[in-house]
């Protein structure tokens, strides 16, 4: 388009397994567009070409876990217009805020012969925590409609359509069978928001959470039935809020509950 | 003296975040070093406690593009303690997922971020606007994989539907059927993207590897096999850890593994082309001979045709499979937990990838051990460019830079099991 400049795209990663911006690239179908509307200046898993900031849109992917990482944010909301995060990992701090509840010198002994060589801050925390975020986009993965939505929200100077309401209603929606009440399987659906379209109900699994609590969750009501209709234990409770968002509000105020009952004192 | 440094700040397009330094004195190449910059995130010590059947989607969040990797290694584990026998079709189900992780993430490399180098691209967008039927081309035949890992998984990346003991659901014959029109013409165009990869440029860089990988007496190998090299060992999985040691090296956060006794070796594509080609397929064998690849494959410029043959082979396969399909009785069996020790090793796209477990009577989990391919792969990458530096010193900093990011990439690192952007450093005395 001669005359409009493009809008400067940037993707950034923190600690994380890569597969959010590889949902970027996972859509094959819409990538030579996005690329046609956005102009892709820094994206290290995809192009070695780097083009300076200020961008327009920063996808951030990945939580804050080191003392470097934690002044590299700045710098980057600094360059940045919009600032979105992607993912469970930047949203609630990923499956690695696990070492939020245990000792973090122990985990590092766990894995390193020479711990003296990491560097690691105590908690895995979201980009949130550190600076203004324009849009938090959940899942762990990241759905790839939403990510084509919100880029082209963005695109349009419009707020992105991401529901936060439970998977329970779409599981409604598209006429999946409940699997808690019919086959008594564990389910999060009725805490967690939606974007998956219900997907391991709809493969006769419960949901595991991986997009996090929904607004407002009854997050102890939820608890509760598990514990009289399924039999569940405080252990299996705790385990179950303690995975890909387990440093979410919510569900870490809700585990901590289990752990105390757990053991007690 | 005179000194020369290059400082790579980043190295894109390999799927982590690293740096490498490279330090020349009088004309003397002194010293390579890959750092690797990955935040540790602990896998191994918040697995201890966990249950074993959580072990497959927490390990997959290692790496979310090879997580079909982590999902069999750990299914593969557990069912071995707890003495589960798996029945044919499940076991066929699990190649076939197998099949379009390799598809997708083969094609990743290739089209995205390996061809570009040989084409002197940065990136595969800038490489479509003259070349835009091969990229789009690719693109399609990425997605196939993603189909088959979308319809046996539910979603490309971290699947939901892989569990200990099969799946949560398995597909009717018609399902897979559906798939076929699409996967044949899949394979004919994985065929032409090896003929494209093996007109490209290659240097002269034959190297003496050791190459380690697994070997299955009927089969190219995915989730079974003997672990086996061009220099002799031969072991069962469960001897891992006699044959490979993991070291802590100061420069990175991801652990360098080597041979004991012996140092680097190699895994990936070549490895298992080299040691297992007789097993390929009719139309991989056909390619391979076509692109003109000797038995042995050591020259690692040339894993970008091994991976397009490797992807005429998984498309290959998944043909056979679906038509061999008959579901099983039910989509998984169930599993009991005793207390014990076991082992998983699979062939991740870029190499083996091994897990080990112990788990007590109730299944929680007392200790892990993972070892991602790109881990043990890095003191070879670090030999390699050894060897490639020193002939090409004289190169100017910007192109020697490229070109070590080439010879790095070769190697496919999935970063965020060790590495991700390279910053490289030349210091030059
Ligand atoms: S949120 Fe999940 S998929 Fe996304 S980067 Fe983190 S671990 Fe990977
Ligand atoms: S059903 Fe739950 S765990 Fe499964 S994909 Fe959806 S949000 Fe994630």
């Amino acid at each position: 388009m001669p005359g409009k400049r493009r809008p400067k795209l940037a993707v950034w990663k923190f600690a994380s397994c890569d597969g959010c911006q590889l949902s970027l690239l996972d859509c094959e179908d819409e990538l030579l567009d996005v690329a046609g509307a956005l102009d892709i200046a820094y994206f290290p898993e995809a192009t070695r070409s780097v083009q300076p900031g200020p961008y327009d849109l920063s996808l951030v992917e990945g939580s804050i876990t080191t003392p470097h990482d934690a002044e590299r944010i700045h710098q980057i909301r600094r360059d940045s217009r919009q600032l979105i995060s992607i993912g469970a990992c930047a949203t609630a701090g990923g499956i690695q805020a696990l070492r939020n509840f245990k000792d973090v010198r122990e985990f590092t002994r766990i894995v390193y012969a020479s711990p003296q060589y990491i560097e690691t801050l105590r908690r895995s925390t979201p980009i949130a925590e550190h600076v203004r975020v324009d849009f938090e986009l959940r899942g762990c993965p990241i759905a790839k409609h939403q990510l084509i939505e919100v880029i082209s929200a963005f695109l349009n100077g419009r707020k992105p359509n991401v529901p936060t309401y439970s998977v329970c209603q779409e599981c409604k929606r598209q006429g999946v069978v409940c699997v808690m009440v019919a086959h008594g399987t564990p389910c999060l659906g009725p805490v967690t928001q939606a974007g998956c379209g219900a997907l391991c109900p709809s493969y006769h699994r419960g949901c595991y959470a991986c997009f996090g609590p929904k607004e407002t969750p009854n997050i102890p009501a939820l608890s509760q039935w598990r514990r009289e209709r399924l039999g569940a234990s405080d252990l299996e409770i705790l385990r179950s809020l303690r995975t890909f968002n387990a440093a979410a509000a919510e569900f870490e105020r809700e585990s901590i509950r289990h752990e105390h009952q757990n053991h007690p004192g | 003296m005179s000194t020369r440094i290059i400082q790579v700040d980043t190295i894109a397009r390999v799927e982590g975040e690293g740096a490498l330094r490279i330090q020349i004195s009088d004309g003397k190449l002194e010293d390579v070093k890959l750092r690797i910059f990955e935040p540790p995130r602990f896998f191994e010590a918040f697995l201890r406690g966990r249950d074993f059947t959580e072990a497959p989607d927490i390990t997959a969040r290692i790496c979310g593009i090879c997580p079909v990797a982590y999902l069999m290694g750990a299914v593969h584990a557990m069912e071995m303690i707890c003495g589960a026998v798996i029945p044919r079709p499940i076991r066929d189900l699990r190649r076939l997922i197998y099949c379009g992780e390799w598809i997708e993430s083969h094609i990743l490399h290739m089209a995205m971020l390996h061809a570009p180098d040989f084409l002197g691209y940065p990136d595969a967008i800038a490489m479509a606007k003259d070349h835009p039927d091969v990229v789009k081309k690719a693109l399609r035949v990425k997605k196939l994989g993603n189909d088959i890992m979308v319809l046996l998984g539910g979603r490309e990346i971290h699947p939901i539907n892989v569990r200990v003991g099969g799946f949560y659901k398995v597909p009717t014959k018609e399902q897979l059927r559906r798939l076929k029109p699409d996967l044949q013409w899949g394979l004919e165009a994985a065929m032409e993207m090896v003929r494209f990869a093996s007109q490209l440029n290659f240097q002269d860089f034959e190297q003496d590897y050791e190459f380690v990988c697994l070997r299955h007496p009927d089969e190219y190998p995915f989730n079974e096999g003997m672990m086996v090299s061009n220099k002799g060992i031969e072991v069962p999985i469960s001897a891992y850890d006699t044959v490979l040691v993991e070291e802590h090296v100061p420069h990175s956060t991801a652990l360098h593994s080597r041979i004991r006794g012996r140092g680097a070796c190699h895994v990936g594509p070549l490895a298992r082309y080299t040691m297992n080609h007789e097993k390929l397929t009719p139309l991989a064998k056909t390619s391979a001979r076509e692109a003109g690849l000797a038995e042995i494959c050591c020259n690692p410029f040339k894993s970008i045709i091994v991976r397009g043959v490797e992807v005429v082979f998984a498309f290959e396969e998944a043909l056979r499979l679906i038509d061999e399909y008959e579901p099983p009785d039910r989509p998984f069996i169930p599993v009991t937990p005793r207390a014990g020790t076991g082992y998983g090793c699979t062939e991740a796209p870029r190499g083996i990838c091994y897990h080990r477990y112990t788990i007590d009577d109730a299944g929680a989990i007392q200790d892990a051990k993972i070892v991602s391919p790109t881990a043990v792969n890095q003191s070879t990458i670090e030999k390699d460019l050894w060897h490639f530096i020193e002939p090409n010193m004289d190169l100017p900093d910007d192109r020697l830079q490229w070109e070590c990011e080439q010879a790095i990439r070769n190697y496919d690192p999935c970063i965020s099991c060790s590495a991700h952007f390279l910053k490289l450093e030349v210091v030059r005395q």
